[in-house]
């Protein structure tokens, strides 16, 4: 391996001063941005996506429309300041492609399409930084972006890299983890621990496999409680804001001794 | 995590879920919208609060796009004029709503038959871009709505400009047809899409025997004034700056809000700027 920095040294830490099995700093950001219906800004140590996400809608293309359930449509786009070296990729990059491709597969059986038959819910995806883990990234933003604009979904889906230096496994990969050693990201539902996405791009020796499949699945319960906390405070706050100001009180107050009353006959 | 039967007997509560979290496992209750069964479990599938009426379990998410219901009155645009007898109309739901030719009032009484010329001059009436107030009228199969316009109160809208908030901001009220003091006319349409628009004055609406059809469907705008046309943009600019601190909209939250900026002689541009905007839900508060 050509790279000077060492992956794991012997004190067991990694290059960014982690340890194995500890994932970087993650921060969720649920403000409304523009019109989009949800969006989600989600950071993983220095890697950040950026999810708007518009719909259900009536679709733009009637070929597009499916007559039973809704239909997703992902795009991605990779900013070109976004890595250590300028670069611009176009729209119908493979690897760009590959990736919103990914995406959908990994939430048409999470969310519930059939509630909205003929319509298309938009999911852009926007990486802003890249630093190892954009799926995984994209993955948790699209989730987040999701539930905030309000569509049915059966769970969270919540996606973690893992990976191998020589035998000691690693959870939440760095670009540099990334590009020298085998890895893995798996999308898990954490209320069944059911597996959406599996996907390597790198080689990975089948008896590792197992140890490093049921370390990312832990980790993706740690990340289930990063985002259900955020999405609790949003919540939260929106429904403080709903209630405050006093006239909307006096009204509430007013319904319920309405429902009071009902309740009585 | 399981509710227990104590927490959900707690009506008008707002619990609030998350997708995946279990409700209930007991026998007892109904799912509703929102929640999913899976194991003879109900479990929330939005995130928002649990409401509960009598057996029914029901979350409601706080952000989501309009959910129609008969008898709704809605402000909605034009998207599309499709054959046979039909326009789309974009209202922020999750299908664009269709309006039928013979859901609208025609020129020369309301009750005659359609013709096919005016099948052919459908653009006549409503073009793309267009926009109008309706009454939601039924539902197709497929769970979009079908509109109507067929009362005066109704038709195409003009003199003013339109406004998008949540939908859940948008309170059913006794009228949604709202007059401001300031001379401004609102349309609190349940969708979500707000129409602010010059005081029209009863005796001139477009009178019950005199169905004026050039009135009724004319794109030209009558001569606004400029301070119509400054109450207006405030008006529109309180309604923006309520919606980016998610308060439910309600006359006397606009009326107030609407003199306190007065007060304050600002522009109505100024209600825009950050602190402003905070003052003014600062006021509110505190009233």
């Amino acid at each position: 391996m050509g790279s000077r920095v060492e992956i794991l040294n012997e004190g067991g830490f990694r290059s960014d001063g982690r340890r194995q099995f500890e994932l970087r700093d993650m921060t969720i950001d649920l403000s409304q941005r523009g019109i989009a219906d949800g969006s989600a800004l989600i950071t993983h140590g220095l890697t950040q996506v950026l999810v708007s996400v518009f719909g259900p809608r009536e679709a733009k293309m009637r070929s597009q429309t499916i007559h039973d359930r809704a239909n997703i449509n992902v795009e991605v786009s990779v900013a070109a300041f976004s890595t250590g070296e300028r670069r611009k990729r176009s729209r119908g990059d493979k690897r760009i492609l590959e990736i919103a491709s990914t995406i959908k597969s990994t939430f048409e059986p999470v969310v519930q399409t059939n509630l909205y038959p003929r319509s298309q819910i938009d999911v852009f995806v926007q990486v802003l930084q890249q630093d190892g883990g954009v799926l995984q990234a994209c993955i948790n933003g699209t989730t987040l972006a999701l539930i905030n604009s309000g569509i049915p979904m059966l769970d969270f889906v919540c996606a973690v890299t893992g990976g191998v230096h020589s035998t000691s496994p690693m959870l939440d990969l760095t670009l540099l983890e990334e590009n020298d050693i085998p890895n893995v990201t798996v999308a898990m539902m954490p209320k069944t621990g059911k597996i959406a996405l599996v996907t390597m791009e790198t080689r990975l020796h089948v008896d590792r496999f197992k140890e490093i499949f049921r370390l990312v699945s832990d980790a993706g319960k740690v990340i289930h409680g990063e985002m259900k906390s955020a999405v609790l405070s949003r919540s939260t706050s929106l429904v403080t804001a709903m209630g405050s100001g006093p006239r909307t009180r006096g009204g509430d107050l007013e319904e319920r001794d309405v429902d009071d009353q009902m309740n009585n006959y | 995590m399981d509710l227990d039967n104590e927490e959900l007997l707690e009506e008008g509560g707002s619990r609030l879920t998350f997708p995946g979290e279990t409700l209930t496992s007991s026998q007892a209750y109904m799912r509703g919208h929102g929640t999913y069964v899976d194991n003879e479990e109900v479990i929330a599938s939005v995130a928002g609060t649990i409401e509960r009426v009598n057996k029914l379990v029901t979350v409601r998410a706080i952000r989501t796009r309009y959910n129609p219901e008969v008898g709704d009155l809605v402000v909605g645009r034009i998207t599309e004029v499709v054959q046979p007898r039909r326009w789309k109309v974009d209202a922020n739901s999750r299908q664009d709503a269709v309006l039928m030719l013979s859901s609208v009032n025609l020129p020369g009484g309301v009750q005659r038959r359609k013709l096919e010329s005016d099948e052919l001059q459908m653009r006549n009436f409503f073009e793309e871009g267009d926009l109008l107030v309706a009454e939601v009228q039924a539902f197709f199969s497929d769970g979009a709505m079908s509109l109507h316009t067929r009362s005066l109160k109704y038709g195409k809208l003009r003199n003013g400009q339109l406004v998008a908030v949540p939908p859940i901001l948008v309170r059913r009220l006794k009228s949604h047809f709202l007059t401001l003091p300031c001379g401004v006319d609102l349309i609190l349409g349940l969708n979500g899409y707000i129409w602010v628009s010059k005081h029209v004055k009863e005796s001139e609406q477009e009178g019950e025997e005199g169905f004026d059809a050039e009135a009724v469907y004319s794109n030209q705008n009558d001569d606004i004034d400029e301070s119509t046309r400054t109450a207006i943009s405030r008006v529109t600019n309180i309604i923006r700056v309520l919606s980016s601190h998610f308060i439910p909209m309600s006359d006397m939250l606009l009326l107030e809000a609407y003199e306190w900026t007065v007060d304050q002689e600002g522009n109505a541009k100024d209600l825009l700027q950050e602190d402003f905007g905070e003052a003014l839900i600062a006021s509110i508060n505190t009233r």
